[in-house]
C-alpha cells in the first residue's frame, strides 16, 4: 500500500507545477517527542472536494494550520495556491478561506458586524464588502438573523455564519475544519449542501476535515484516511472500498446452527477464503472471498438445510472502511513492535 | 504552465493564483485597533472607570483648591499655582493630590483595557479565525495595544480637563502657557506610565489562559507595588546597606539612598517623582536634601523653567519608557511564539 502511494507521488510530481491547489511534500510537525504530522504527502486538485478523515488527534487540524501558515512545519514543504505558507503567509491567507474547528465569533457583535470585521481585515472596501456580506448571509440562510448579536445564535447558525465568514474574502480555496461537528442532522444537511454548491457551482476547491465519516463521505470527491499523522489510504471512496476487500467482497451472513457445521459449510463454498464468527453475536458470520461467492452462498447453504436470515454486503460503507483501516494499521503496528 | 492539452485546467489554476490587488492591507493593525477601539468606547468598563476616576479626581482637586482659597494671601504670586493644584496635597487633607491619584488608580485603566486582550480572543475562540485573515500576527497585538493606549489617553484627557474646569470654577485661576505646557508633558509621561500597566496586563493575557487569572495577576502586582514598595525596599536596603543603632550619618544616608534607588524599580515611584518635577516648578530635587543645604542661600527657592524641570526628570521618564517597552516586548515575543491552538 505504502509502496503504491509512493509511485503515485512520483508520477504526480512530474506534472507541470502549479496544477495542484494544495500540495505537501514530506510535511512533518513535531511537538517535542510527539509527531503530530508524519511525512505527509497530499495533493488536492482544483475544484475538488477533498476529505481529510480521521479520528480526533490524528493531526488533521495541525495539517490545516500548517497549510495556512499559522503553524510552522518541523520539516517538509507545503504549497498552497502556488505559495509557501511559511514564507508568504499573507498571499496564502488572502486566497484561502478558513472555517476553524469549533468556530467562535464576538458574541456582543451581530453576525453582520462580525463579517464586516473580516471584510475590513481583507482590505475590502466598506460598500463592496457590505454587498458581499449581504449576499453571503442570504446564501447561508441567516439574512433574518444577521442583525442579532451572535451570542443569541444556535450552534448550527454559528457554523453557517462561519461558512459565510470563510467566503467573505472570495477565496479560491476553502479549508473547513470539522464543518459538521456538533450540529443537528438538518444543520449537517444544510452545511453539506452549501459545500457542494460552493465546489460545483463556483469552482472553489474545498478541503474539509472530519471524524464523522458517514456525514461527509457523500460530498467528498476524494478522501485521505488519516491516523496518527500518517495517511493510511487516499483516493475516491469506491476505490478505497475495493482496495480494502482485495478485489473480492465481504458479506455479513446471519445463520443459525452449530458453529463448526456452519463454518465448514461456508468454507466449502467455492471462492470463500475466510469465514469468521462475530465476537458479539454467535449467529453472525463474516465471509470474505471472490465476487462469485455472491451468487452461490444462499443456494449452497440452503442445499445443506441451513437458513440464511440475514445477508448484507459490508466494506463499502465508509465507517466500515475507516474502522478496518485502523484495525489493519494497528495489526501492522503490533507486528512492527 | 504548459498550456495546450490542459488549457482548461491551466486557466483554472491561473485564476486560483491570480494576483489579488489591494489585498493584504497595509497596516492590518489599524483595522484591529479600530475594531478594538469601537468595542472599548461602547463598553461598560469604560463608563465605570470614568465614573470612578472622575469622582476621585474631582474630590482631590476640590480639596486642594479649597485649601488654596483659604490661604489666598500666602498663595498670591506663587508661580505655577495652577499646576500645583494638581500636584500638591495640603497637609491638612486626607485626599491625595490629583497626580498621586493618577499614579495610584491609573494602573486600573491599563489593566482594564489589557487583561483579556489575547486570552479573551482565545476564550471566544476567535483567535484562529482572526489570524487566518491576511494580516501579520503582530498586527493583532500591536492593534490591541494601540487601541488600549488610545482609550486610556481619552479617559485621562477627559478627567484632566474635568479637573481643570473644576479648579477654574472654584478658584478662578487661569493657567499660564507654562502651566499648559507642563500639563501636556505630564500627560505624555502619564501615557507612558499607564502604557506600562497596559503592556503588563497584556503580557498576563498572553501568558495566562483565563481572563480571571490574568486580571488577578495584574491587579496583584499593582497592589504589591502600591502598598508594599516601601516595606520591601526597607527590607532589601537593610541587607544591602545595614544601619545599626550606632550607625554613622554616612551609613544612614547610604541606607536611605539604597532605599530610594530600589524603590525606583517600581514604575509608580518613577512616575510620582516625574510628576513632582513636572507639575511643581519649585521642586528641584526628589532625592535626599542634606541638612546643610536646606535653607542654603545659594540654593535659590525659585521656580524652575519647564526645560530645567524636564532635564531633571529625564532619567525617570527614560526608565519608565524602558520598563514599558520591555513589558510590551515580552508580551509581543511570547505571543508570536505561541501556538495558535492553546
Amino acid at each position: 500500500m505504502r509502496q503504491k502511494g509512493r509511485h503515485e507521488r512520483v508520477a504526480r510530481a512530474e506534472e507541470p507545477s502549479g496544477q495542484a491547489v494544495i500540495r505537501t511534500r514530506q510535511l512533518t510537525k513535531q511537538y517535542g517527542s510527539l509527531v503530530a504530522v508524519d511525512h505527509l504527502d497530499l495533493v488536492v486538485q482544483p475544484g475538488e472536494i477533498f476529505g481529510l478523515l480521521g479520528p480526533n488527534g490524528a493531526g488533521k487540524t495541525t495539517t490545516i494550520l500548517m497549510l495556512l501558515g499559522l503553524s510552522e512545519p518541523t520539516s517538509g514543504k507545503a504549497h498552497v495556491v502556488g505559495f509557501d505558507p511559511t514564507r508568504q503567509p499573507l498571499e496564502v491567507k488572502s486566497r484561502v478561506g478558513y472555517l476553524p474547528d469549533d468556530v467562535g465569533f464576538y458574541g456582543g457583535l451581530t453576525g453582520r458586524q462580525n463579517l464586516r470585521y473580516t471584510a475590513a481585515l481583507n482590505g475590502l472596501e466598506r460598500r463592496a464588502g457590505d454587498e458581499r456580506i449581504g449576499g453571503l448571509l442570504e446564501q447561508v440562510g441567516l439574512a433574518d438573523a444577521a442583525d442579532r448579536p451572535v451570542e443569541q445564535y444556535s450552534r448550527g447558525m454559528r457554523q453557517r455564519l462561519g461558512l459565510a465568514d470563510a467566503l467573505v474574502k472570495d477565496p479560491s480555496v476553502v479549508i473547513l475544519d470539522e464543518p459538521t461537528a456538533s450540529i443537528d442532522p438538518t444543520g449537517v444537511a444544510e452545511v453539506l449542501d452549501l459545500i457542494r454548491v460552493l465546489a460545483h457551482e463556483r469552482g472553489v476547491t474545498v478541503l474539509l476535515s472530519s471524524h464523522l465519516l458517514h456525514q461527509v463521505h457523500q460530498v467528498c470527491d476524494r478522501v485521505a484516511i488519516f491516523r496518527a499523522g500518517r495517511i493510511l489510504a487516499q483516493g475516491p471512496m469506491a476505490k478505497l472500498a475495493e482496495q480494502l476487500a482485495g478485489g473480492g467482497i465481504e458479506l455479513e451472513v446471519g445463520i443459525d446452527g452449530p458453529a463448526d457445521q456452519v463454518s465448514a459449510a461456508l468454507l466449502a463454498i467455492p471462492g470463500v477464503r475466510t469465514a469468521t464468527r462475530d465476537p458479539h453475536d454467535p449467529t453472525l458470520w463474516r465471509v470474505a472471498g471472490a465476487q462469485s461467492v455472491r451468487g452461490r452462498l444462499t443456494r449452497d447453504l440452503a442445499g445443506r438445510g441451513m437458513t440464511v436470515w440475514q445477508l448484507r454486503r459490508i466494506g463499502d460503507d465508509l465507517d466500515e472502511i475507516y474502522m478496518r483501516y485502523f484495525a489493519k494499521d494497528e495489526v501492522e503496528h503490533d507486528r512492527a513492535a | 504552465m504548459t498550456g495546450q492539452p490542459e488549457a482548461g485546467a491551466a486557466t483554472a489554476t491561473a485564476a486560483i493564483i491570480a494576483p489579488r490587488p489591494a489585498r493584504p492591507p497595509r497596516g492590518g493593525w489599524r483595522v484591529v485597533a479600530a475594531k478594538e477601539f469601537a468595542d472599548g468606547i461602547m463598553s461598560i468598563r469604560l463608563f465605570i472607570l470614568i465614573a470612578l476616576l472622575g469622582l476621585a479626581a474631582v474630590a482631590a482637586i476640590y480639596s486642594t483648591a479649597t485649601y488654596v482659597r483659604g490661604n489666598a494671601e500666602a498663595a498670591t504670586g506663587t508661580t505655577g499655582l495652577f499646576v500645583q493644584l494638581f500636584s500638591n496635597q495640603p497637609t491638612s487633607s486626607q485626599i491625595p493630590s490629583f497626580v498621586a491619584l493618577v499614579g495610584l488608580l491609573g494602573p486600573l485603566l491599563g489593566i482594564a483595557f489589557g487583561f483579556d486582550a489575547v486570552n479573551g480572543e482565545r476564550a471566544e475562540r476567535t483567535l484562529p479565525r482572526l489570524i487566518a485573515q491576511p494580516i501579520h500576527r503582530d498586527d493583532v497585538i500591536n492593534g490591541k495595544f494601540a487601541a488600549g493606549l488610545a482609550m486610556i489617553g481619552l479617559v485621562l484627557l477627559a478627567i484632566t480637563m474635568l479637573v481643570s474646569g473644576v479648579a477654574f470654577v472654584v478658584l478662578g485661576i487661569q493657567p499660564s502657557p507654562d502651566d499648559l505646557a507642563r500639563l501636556a508633558v505630564w500627560y505624555v509621561v502619564s501615557l507612558v506610565y499607564l502604557g506600562f500597566w497596559l503592556a503588563f496586563a497584556m503580557l498576563c493575557s498572553v501568558v495566562l489562559r483565563r481572563a480571571a487569572t490574568s486580571a488577578l495577576a495584574a491587579i496583584g502586582l499593582w497592589i504589591v507595588l502600591t502598598l508594599f514598595t516601601a516595606l520591601l525596599v526597607g527590607i532589601f536596603a537593610g541587607y544591602l546597606a545595614p544601619v545599626s543603632s550606632t550607625a554613622t550619618i554616612d551609613q544612614q544616608i547610604a541606607n536611605v539612598q539604597t532605599q530610594l534607588d530600589l524603590s525606583r524599580v517600581s514604575p509608580g515611584t518613577l512616575y510620582g517623582e516625574s510628576g513632582a518635577y513636572l507639575l511643581d516648578p519649585t521642586v528641584q530635587t526628589v532625592g535626599i536634601i542634606p541638612i546643610d543645604q536646606q535653607g542654603d542661600p545659594q540654593a535659590l527657592p525659585s521656580a524652575l523653567p519647564l526645560d530645567q524641570s524636564l532635564l531633571l526628570t529625564l532619567p525617570q521618564v527614560i526608565a519608565l519608557l524602558a520598563e514599558t517597552v520591555v513589558c510590551f516586548g515580552l508580551a509581543y515575543v511570547v505571543f508570536m511564539r505561541q501556538e495558535v491552538r492553546a
